[in-house]
């Protein structure tokens, strides 16, 4: 669990080293100065208590690491007999914006890669260390160092700096900044296997800058459509497995067990938005995921509605996921053989080719239509192909329970 | 995503393997160096490891409570895992291009298999 000293710590990192950038520029000392601040604070705040103004105390220990670090900086520059001409820093602009969202755009910036991103944004943005970043992406701490500090000499390389983008090139950076965050939601699924408990809950992480970045930017309907969807979806988390990490289907699970909280505050953002703003992907996604959440039973799903929405969705954002929800929701609709013959049409394209999800969904078309014997033999297919271990169990079960 | 990727030693490999002298089996040694410097670099690399010969490992099953051990090597056995990569990459694709960058793919004993994870699953 978090403890509210650590929330405390962690919306601090972000505005800690927008403070640093701005006084000194380099933000990569700045950045490793930030996070040795922030241990300091995590050793000596539970036992001596936190400062009366925690954000002066972690800008001026984070100050005066960054000039130990500069000078060793320096000192070895200067044995390679280079001129330190940076070393005086330059007056303090007065911040035009809130550094959160200048921080979240550097590090999405598009010259890295979208591994490098996430290290990145989780450790600058998210004040994580690099142990807990490692710890809840399942790889080594070094790889994750490793891929910080490429993202930053990258940065670096590039002349990448710490401001706000031209107006021309907001939209797509932004844009870039909702794939990092929503890669970061997802992969906080694989951290729900629950095979750890010190692992940071990605899933939350995800929420909570996205959260940050919808209070900066109130107005993109988009960055409100991503916050509802994480929102929605994250709702259903506590339904969606079972103690002993079996799946269950949407279909299947017990929706009093969904968090209600989440859910209407994902409806009202998502209802706004649809409403005040243009509609994009992030936006049709969560109201899919409103209108699943919003029936009481599986059985009271307006399908009807599920399937305009994938039509839009399909226009805006065509690709292979939505291609075969699209066919599932026509199922639901139009029954299970007209939507037979949308997926042998969808298979098609090569993305779809031998795909896990094509045989579990045509497995799930040949059941509706009662055709058991053959849906038994795409649950087994689907099953073989898939890469997630708890959809195997699921699938394989699937196969073994058609009626004979 | 993660991938593994298997070098394998088989009856061809071995066989290439006796024909090589010291600079060439020097260079194929160099080459695994130099690839796991690479990856190390780019934060791709999860771990990499070379086995130790086939004449050191132990097969282990427990048979009513007890725990019995044979050991290798094993006649039975053609082909053995001889080491392996685990690399976090971005695609499939990715994970092909490092495994024929690995010296042993010349003989055609390296393979990649994708590592199966609690994925995104819902609808």
């Amino acid at each position: 669990m978090r403890t509210p000293f650590e929330d405390l710590v962690r919306d601090l990192a972000p505005q800690v080293l927008g403070a640093l950038v701005r006084r000194y520029g380099g933000f990569d000392t700045c950045e490793d100065a930030v996070q040795e601040a922030l241990l300091a604070a995590a050793v000596q705040w539970p036992t001596k208590g936190v400062p009366d103004n925690p954000k002066g105390w972690l800008i001026t220990v984070a100050s005066r690491r960054r000039t130990e670090l500069f000078r060793n900086e320096s000192a070895r520059r200067r044995r390679e007999e280079v001129v330190a001409a940076q070393a005086v820093p330059e007056p303090e602009p007065p911040p035009a914006v809130d550094d959160t969202l200048t921080l979240l755009l550097l590090c999405c910036h598009p010259s890295l890669t979208g591994v490098s991103q996430v290290a990145l944004t989780l450790r600058a943005v998210g004040g994580l260390s690099t142990a807990e970043i490692a710890r809840a992406l399942l790889v080594p701490e070094s790889t994750v160092g490793q891929r910080i500090s490429r993202a930053k000499q990258r940065i670096r390389a590039d002349g990448a700096e710490f401001r706000l983008p031209p107006p021309e090139e907001f939209p797509d950076r932004v844009a870039a900044v909702l794939q990092v965050l929503y890669l970061i939601f997802n992969e906080g699924y694989t951290a729900s296997s629950g095979t750890s408990l010190n692992r940071v809950d990605l899933t939350s992480e995800a929420i909570r800058l996205t959260r940050q970045l919808h209070d900066r930017l109130p107005n993109d309907g988009e960055v409100t459509g991503l916050l509802a969807l994480m929102l929605l979806t994250d709702a259903r988390r506590p339904a969606r497995t079972l103690p002993d990490g079996a799946l269950v289907p949407l279909a299947e699970q017990d929706r009093r067990r969904w968090d209600a909280d989440a859910i209407a505050e994902g409806v009202e953002l998502i209802t706004r938005s649809l409403a005040e703003t243009p509609v994009g992907p992030y936006q049709l996604q969560a109201a899919i995921a409103a209108v699943h959440d919003e029936a009481e039973r599986a059985e009271d799903t307006d399908w009807q509605e599920v399937l305009g929405l994938y039509e839009l969705l399909n226009a805006a954002a065509p690709g292979p996921m939505v291609t075969l929800n699209r066919v599932v929701a026509h199922a639901m609709v139009h029954g299970p053989l007209p939507a037979l013959a949308h997926l042998a049409a969808a298979e098609a394209d090569p993305a779809l080719a031998n795909h896990h999800r094509v045989h579990a969904v045509r497995a799930h078309l040949l059941d509706l239509a009662g055709d058991h014997e053959s849906a038994k033999e795409h649950y087994l297919k689907a099953a073989r192909t898939t890469l997630s271990q708890p959809e195997q169990r699921y699938l394989e079960a699937r196969a073994r329970s058609r009626p004979e | 995503m993660k991938y593994l990727i298997l070098i394998h030693s088989n009856p061809k490999s071995r066989a290439l393997w006796e024909t090589l002298d010291d600079d060439q089996r020097y260079a194929l040694g160099k080459g695994h160096m130099e690839l796991t410097e690479a990856l190390t670099e780019s934060g791709e690399l999860v771990v990499s490891e070379g086995l130790a010969d086939l004449e050191l490992a132990k097969r282990v099953s427990v048979r009513d409570g007890r725990t019995l051990t044979s050991d290798g090597p094993f006649a039975e056995v053609k082909e053995h895992l001889a080491g392996f990569y685990l690399v976090d990459v971005e695609s499939y694709e990715r994970a092909v291009e490092i495994a024929a960058r690995t010296p042993d793919a010349a003989t055609g004993a390296v393979e990649v298999r994708p590592v199966l994870d609690m994925s995104t699953w819902d609808l």
